[in-house]
Parts: C-alpha cells; sequence; structure tokens
C-alpha cells in the first residue's frame, strides 16, 4: 500500500469526500517505518512499536487504523482523535459484563454520542464501527449515517437507547453500507418500516444483515425483495417474525448464504403457507453457521440436515428439545465446531454431541430454567461425556445445579487445549455432589492442567483453597468471575497477587474486604477495571485505593441508584478503572467517584 | 393492553424494589403474604451473606419445601439479582416463549427501584419516536423543558417557550389550539386522546400510555372533551 493512496486532496472535516489527506514530514526514516508498519496489525504489536523512541511513536499514530477502546472512559475522545489521526475502524466498549445481568442501573453511562460527536469531525474516512454494551441514541445513529459515508460496517453488541427510527436513518443513508448487525441489542419499536428504507433499486453491496434480536414485525416482502438484490449477501440472520415458510423463500432467493439465522423457525397462525414436507434448506450449500430457532416446531428439524454435513456452527440455544430430537441432527454434524444449545437435551444429548463432534471447540450450555430450585437437566455426567469425546476443546460454558469435582478434573486432564473455562452450578454455596467437599480441587486443575488458559468462571462451594490454586497456577488468566465463593479476605489477596496477567476482575456476593483489595494496589493500573459488588468493602477502603492510587476512577454506587452507594456499613457496589482523563463528567448523581 | 399488576402495591425489602427473576411473571410480581412473611424470618445476619442477596422470592412451595441441599451456608431460597449470570436479554426471550405475549422492553431495564414509566412520544413530522420515562420528572414544566430540549432539533415554535398550557384561560387556549403552534396530547387508559395539562400532574403519570405532539389545529377536536373532563374534575 503506498502512501500515495491515501494522499487524496480535501482537507479535514465538511469535505466529504470520506478520506484523509495528512501532511508527511519530510523524513526518510518516518517514510520506511510507515511502509512497515502498514503490515503491523494486532495492537499488542502496534502499542510496542509506540514505545520505542518519539519517531515511532508518532508513525505509528500516523498509521494505525484500527482502534480498539476496551473502556470508554480510559480515555477521553478528544484525546484520541488528538494521537490518531486516521482511523477506519473503531471497537469501543461500555458498561461493565455485570451490566447484563441487571446490576448496573440504567442510567450508569457508556454513551456514545461524545464519541460520535468527535469522530464526526475528527474521523470524516471511518469505514467500521464496532459498540459492546453502549448507550446508543437514535440521534447517534443518525449523526453516524450523516457523518461517514464511508461507513461499510456496524455492528451493535448489547447496546440500547435506540429504536427501529434510527435504523431507518441508517439503512437510508449509508450507501457504502455493507454490514448491519444486531447482536442482543434492546431495539425500540417506533413503528417504522426500517427494512423497506433501504434504497430500492439497483443492485446492493450488502453481505451481512443481522437483526434477531429486533422485537417487531418486519415487511417481508420488502425483506425478500432486498435479499434478491443482494448477490454477496452471506450473513442473514432474521428475528422471530419470519415463519418458516417465508424463512424457506429467502433461502431459494439466497442460495449464496453461509451464515443464516432461522427466526422463529415455527408456522404462524392464519399463515397460508403450508410448508412442504419435502422441502428442505438443500438449496443453502454453502451455510456453515446456523441459529436462530426461536419459536421451534421441532417437526420440521429434519429441514437442515441437507445442510449439517457442512455445519461448523449450531446454536440451538433458543429451542426447548429434548436429547431425542436433538440426535439425528448432531449425529450429522461431524464438522461442528461451536455447539450452544439449552440444558433441555440433557446429559443424554451431550453424550451425542460427545460421540459425533470429535472438531468440537467452543461448548455453550444454557438452562431452560435459571432457578436454583429447578431441577438439574445436565449434570457432571454431560461434562464428563464432552472431555472424553471432544479433546480439541478450548471454551465451555456450562450451566448446571449439580457437579463433581471428578468431572471437573478430568476436563483439565483430558482438554488440554482449554482456554475458556466458565462452569455456573446454579445452586449458590454448593458443594460437589457425591462427595460434599467443596469444589476446590475441580478448579484447581483446571488452572493448573490447562495451561493456555486466560478466562475463568468459578461457582459452587469455594474455600480461601480455590484461590490459592487461582494465584498460584492461573499465571494467563486475564478474566475472572467470583460470585458467592470464597472464605475471607486471603482469597482475594491470592488472586491479586498471584494472577499478573489479571485484566478484568468482577467479583460479586463474596466475603472480601479491604484488606483484601489492597493487595492489589501495584497491580490496579494494568487492569481495565475491577468490580466487586455485595462484599465487604467499605467506603473508607475504597478512598484509600483512590487516594494512593489518583489515575484510578474510584466509582461506587448502589444498583436502586440511592445516593451514596453504601449498603449498612459497606460499599455496594465498588467499579473501578484507570483513566488517562480523569473522573468522566457524566456520571450519574447516584455515582459517587472518590 | 394495560397491565394491571403494575399498578399493584408491592411489598419489599427497603431499598429494594420488586424484582422478579422467575421467567413466569412480569417485573412487579406480587408476593403472596406467606411469602413475605417467610422472607422476613429468612433473613439471618451472617457474616457470609450480604443483604442483597435476598430480594425475591419464587415460589410459595419453597417455603414449605423440606428438601435440604446440602448446604453449608444457610439455606436461603429467595431467587437473587442478576444470578445465575443469564443474560437480561435471553431471559426475556426466554420469558416471551413461556408466556407467549410481548413484554415491556421497560420490564428488561428496570434496576430495583420504582419501576420505570416509559412513554412513546412521537411528533407530526419528526422522523422517529422518542421514549421518556414519566418518573424522571416532578412537574409538567419539567417535562415540558424535557420534551422541548429532546424535539428542539425539529420546530417547536411556541410551545417550546410556553410550557405548559394554561387551562383556566379559555380564550388563551382556543388561541393555542387555532394556531399552526404545537401542543402535546396524550392517549389515557381509557384510550381517550386528551391535551396533556389537564389533570394533576400524579395522575397524569399514573394514566398516560403515550404521547404525541401535534400542530394546535389538529388538536382542536380534544379541546371539547378535554375541557369538560377538567371542569368535572374541577
Amino acid at each position: 500500500m503506498s502512501k500515495n493512496s491515501t494522499s487524496i486532496a480535501g482537507s479535514g472535516p465538511g469535505s466529504g469526500t470520506g478520506d484523509y489527506f495528512t501532511p508527511y514530514p519530510d523524513e526518510v526514516l518516518e517514510n520506511v517505518l510507515e511502509n512497515v508498519l502498514v503490515f503491523l496489525k494486532t495492537r499488542r504489536d502496534r502499542n510496542a512499536v509506540s514505545l520505542v523512541c518519539k519517531s515511532w511513536y508518532r508513525a505509528e499514530a500516523y498509521t494505525r487504523s484500527d482502534l480498539f477502546i476496551g473502556n470508554c472512559y480510559a480515555v477521553s475522545p478528544q484525546r484520541v482523535l488528538n494521537r490518531f489521526k486516521r482511523i477506519r475502524s473503531v471497537s469501543l466498549k461500555g458498561k461493565p459484563r455485570f451490566a447484563d445481568f441487571s446490576l448496573v442501573p440504567a442510567d450508569w453511562g457508556a454513551h456514545f454520542t461524545p464519541w460520535a460527536s468527535a469522530m464526526a469531525s475528527g474521523y470524516r474516512a471511518l469505514e467500521k464501527i464496532y459498540l459492546k454494551r453502549m448507550s446508543v441514541t437514535d440521534d447517534d445513529l443518525a449523526m453516524i449515517a450523516h457523518s461517514f459515508a464511508n461507513l461499510k460496517e456496524l455492528v451493535l453488541v448489547c447496546c440500547d437507547g435506540f429504536g427501529t427510527g434510527g435504523l431507518s436513518v441508517i439503512v437510508s443513508q449509508c450507501r457504502n453500507l455493507r454490514v448491519l448487525e444486531l447482536n442482543e441489542d434492546e431495539v425500540s419499536d417506533d413503528e417504522i418500516d426500517w427494512i423497506s428504507c433501504f434504497p430500492s433499486e439497483g443492485t446492493s453491496n450488502l453481505e451481512s444483515l443481522c437483526f434477531d434480536c429486533v422485537e417487531c414485525a418486519i415487511n417481508f416482502d420488502a425483506l425478500e425483495r432486498l435479499v434478491a438484490r443482494s448477490p454477496l449477501l452471506k450473513k442473514l440472520r432474521l428475528n422471530r417474525y419470519v415463519s418458516i415458510g417465508q424463512l424457506y423463500r429467502l433461502t431459494l432467493r439466497a442460495p449464496q448464504l453461509t451464515h443464516l439465522g432461522t427466526g422463529s423457525f415455527g408456522q404462524f397462525e392464519g399463515d397460508n403457507q403450508e410448508l412442504d414436507s419435502r422441502a428442505s434448506f438443500a438449496a443453502c450449500k454453502s451455510v456453515v453457521c446456523l441459529s436462530g430457532f426461536r419459536e421451534i416446531a421441532p417437526e420440521y428439524l429434519p429441514m437442515i440436515y441437507p445442510v449439517c454435513a457442512n455445519l461448523t456452527s449450531l446454536n440451538l440455544s433458543y429451542a426447548n428439545i429434548n436429547a431425542e430430537q436433538l440426535k439425528p441432527v448432531i449425529r450429522q454434524c461431524h464438522k461442528l465446531q461451536v455447539f450452544w444449545a439449552l440444558d433441555s437435551i440433557g446429559d443424554e444429548g451431550l453424550e451425542a454431541v460427545a460421540d459425533t463432534c470429535k472438531d468440537l471447540r467452543e461448548l455453550r450450555i444454557f438452562p431452560l430454567n435459571p432457578s436454583e430450585n429447578a431441577e438439574g437437566l445436565v449434570s457432571e455426567v454431560g461434562l464428563l461425556a464432552i472431555s472424553i469425546g471432544c479433546r480439541k476443546l478450548e471454551s465451555i460454558l456450562y450451566f448446571c445445579q449439580r457437579m463433581t469435582n471428578a468431572a471437573v478434573v478430568a476436563m483439565s486432564e483430558n482438554c488440554p487445549n482449554i482456554i475458556v473455562f466458565r462452569l455456573c452450578i446454579i445452586g449458590r454455596y454448593r458443594p460437589d455432589r457425591i462427595t460434599g467437599q467443596p469444589m476446590d480441587e475441580g478448579f484447581g486443575a483446571i488452572v493448573k492442567n490447562c495451561k493456555k488458559l486466560t478466562r475463568l468462571a468459578i461457582s459452587g462451594l469455594l474455600t480461601d483453597q480455590a484461590f490459592s490454586y487461582i494465584g498460584q497456577y492461573g499465571k494467563l488468566v486475564r478474566t475472572l468471575s467470583v460470585a458467592f465463593n470464597g472464605d475471607s479476605d486471603t482469597g482475594l489477596k491470592y488472586i491479586l497477587e498471584g494472577c499478573v496477567s489479571l485484566q478484568k476482575l468482577e467479583i460479586r456476593d463474596s466475603p472480601f474486604g479491604d484488606m483484601g483489595l489492597q493487595s492489589g494496589l501495584h497491580h490496579f493500573y494494568n487492569m481495565r477495571f475491577v468490580w466487586l459488588s455485595s462484599c465487604r468493602v467499605t467506603r473508607q477502603g475504597c478512598l484509600d485505593i483512590a487516594t494512593r492510587l489518583p489515575k484510578l476512577v474510584v466509582e461506587v454506587f448502589r444498583r436502586d441508584e440511592e445516593e451514596g452507594g453504601e449498603r449498612d456499613d459497606f460499599v455496594e457496589t465498588l467499579y473501578m478503572y484507570r483513566s488517562l482523563d480523569g473522573p468522566r463528567a457524566d456520571a450519574p448523581q447516584f455515582v459517587k467517584i472518590l | 393492553m394495560l397491565h394491571l399488576k403494575e399498578t399493584e402495591l408491592c411489598l419489599g425489602l427497603p431499598g429494594g424494589g420488586c424484582e422478579v427473576v422467575e421467567t413466569n411473571s412480569k417485573v412487579t410480581g406480587k408476593r403472596g403474604y406467606l411469602e413475605t412473611v417467610d422472607l422476613m424470618l429468612n433473613l439471618q445476619p451472617n457474616d457470609q451473606q450480604s443483604s442483597s442477596s435476598t430480594d425475591h422470592l419464587n415460589d410459595n412451595k419453597l417455603q414449605h419445601s423440606t428438601k435440604n441441599k446440602d448446604l453449608i451456608k444457610p439455606p436461603a431460597k429467595a431467587q437473587v439479582v442478576g444470578w445465575p449470570p443469564v443474560r437480561n436479554y435471553r431471559k426475556n426471550v426466554m420469558a416471551q416463549k413461556s408466556n407467549n405475549e410481548e413484554t415491556e422492553k421497560v420490564v428488561a431495564a428496570t434496576t430495583g427501584g420504582t419501576v420505570a414509566a416509559f412513554v412513546k412520544v412521537s411528533m407530526d413530522g419528526a422522523p422517529y419516536l422518542r421514549k421518556v420515562d414519566l418518573k424522571l420528572y416532578k412537574s409538567y414544566q419539567q417535562l415540558s423543558d424535557a420534551l422541548a430540549k429532546m424535539f428542539s432539533s425539529f420546530t417547536m415554535g411556541e410551545y417550546a417557550s410556553q410550557g405548559m398550557i394554561d387551562f383556566m384561560n379559555d380564550s388563551k387556549l382556543m388561541d393555542l389550539l387555532n394556531s399552526s403552534e404545537y401542543v402535546p396530547s396524550y392517549e389515557d387508559k381509557d384510550g381517550d386522546w386528551m391535551l396533556v395539562g389537564d389533570v394533576p400532574w400524579e395522575m397524569f403519570v399514573d394514566s398516560c400510555k403515550r404521547m404525541r405532539i401535534m400542530k394546535g389545529s389538529d388538536a382542536i377536536g380534544l379541546a371539547p372533551r378535554a375541557m369538560e373532563k377538567c371542569k368535572n374534575r374541577c
């Protein structure tokens, strides 16, 4: 890529040409660096390069095109715009993950607006926007649509604050849009037919359209026409307002699809389109990733048989099906690498997966009934079967009602490639079902034997011993989730002193207090965030930390938005993170920044 | 559709709202007396247990269940907010499937304080709707200011500076309704469209289901009924 390709005339804001013009300092070194740096993509490499010396720092800043900000409050938009001038892609993450579980009040923050305004003037050539857990308004979407002529990709994950009105502005104005992916967002129904707002003439460049989370009916005829004129469309994820008959019609229009979200996968009342029982998705020869099944009529499952052999990813996690219904499908999925399902498939279903899916890398089993008093549909039996059958497993999320140390130890030994291990024993404080012992040894084996482990979520009855193991062996662990575990401050001490790679720590309802927290003073600046809720940290303890670490933003708040942040003697929620630009100006009344 | 449960009184712990984690209930699930009594009795001061962990009970059956789950910690069977860690999004989807009816978007947004009262606000001529939480405001003036800010990018004209319509002044009202300025109207519990400002604020918050900001001339039809209802109340 020569530098001439980016020196198009047209300067700064208001040009609307959608490209950059930056005067290059006349230095040979910088020319060379820039042409070399172009090949460095990962942010780790680029961060390393920028630390070498000033001219490398500058050269790197000129040539970085992908911006990743893991915590939107760690840095101000202005600082970012001052350093990096030629960004084409932005990834921004906002609220802490526990916001997904109602532990963060709705008005806490993570507003996209200041970023949108800053980038609207600074990054005119922006092509890709990826947001996770941000509050995005319809006005923000309108600003995006008006400011970025070259916008090609918009991906919103777990965001809220906008509606179909905002979407309609995006799809009608962003003429270069290729990718629009809405993933688990909360989208309000503004009663606007946004699908019809895509330009209706000519071929569209659309490659990916995912709206499975949009909870309102869509204009199917408009969608069908859109799909018919999108020859490049590879990913299509429908919402539950699309019936199976309509889905079938779409697959005939788009046989080139590789990723398909099936929508309801059921019949609607009054649907005068009786689906031929011999109909199937045979037309979709290229589909490798299948999801959806939001209101599944299991008798239609045979329709997917023709694509099973090619599937590398299958998401049945919204489908309440049992082992008998799963088996004929899973038996054909020899190439499956990613499998998500409900625990309704039972241990028997998991055994079927273990029998066939020898290439499985990622497994997620969600609870059909997420209650502590529900009957457990999967157990240590299923986990053990998976560990024996799927040796290449790298990532697992497993919800269950009971577990044994033996099964977890077995998994640690059978699946040494595990990078992500998240076990959620739904009943709090539950010990090993058979021995009655705490689950310390199981999790201990995971950190000891899975040498590539970077993400860990623990559960069940755990003593400080478990934390001792984690601190001792979890040297690569970057993300740790703790809930209702541990005995004392010592547990937290083990973690903070032992886990040298720790970036994200989220703890709730555990007996960790000020003393434990103090053990992390040497490390907090290196972390993306620390979250402690319903633990035993006091306001004074938090104040100590804030005083000793001035660049740390220490937020204290209560979930119910009562001011002060304390419940009885302890702080209800402590959320802290390093920021280059001091405490945020948009904190609501109930958030106290110490 | 009016959700009567949302207006029911609900017993709860201080500082906590009625939080339902169970997939079959809406956010403001009512608890039976027995459950509440047991809830109070189950709260045992204990080193390990924090007060936020017992917020809502799941089922009457639990209270009488003698099943011992081999717990070392106190066996409080109350459902806990945000536990198990299944995303709200997923919980809502599964709840919809079992209820087979649409849950309000506001359900997912509730934090545990007073239940929010989101209503959609549309303005004639504006490209998209807004949602406002009426519970955030304490008076018509505050609401009016907020709306003016929200819709300021679209012409508001006189309304923006005037604020609440003066209902006591018939002729002023008629002037406004004859003009092309914007007036806010709302749909109340009975399905009637009324002019905003005719009832006391609290009553308005309870009965308003959605709002529409329309041209004064379009709102003429509302006036007589609004004034009649107003006169009956005064």
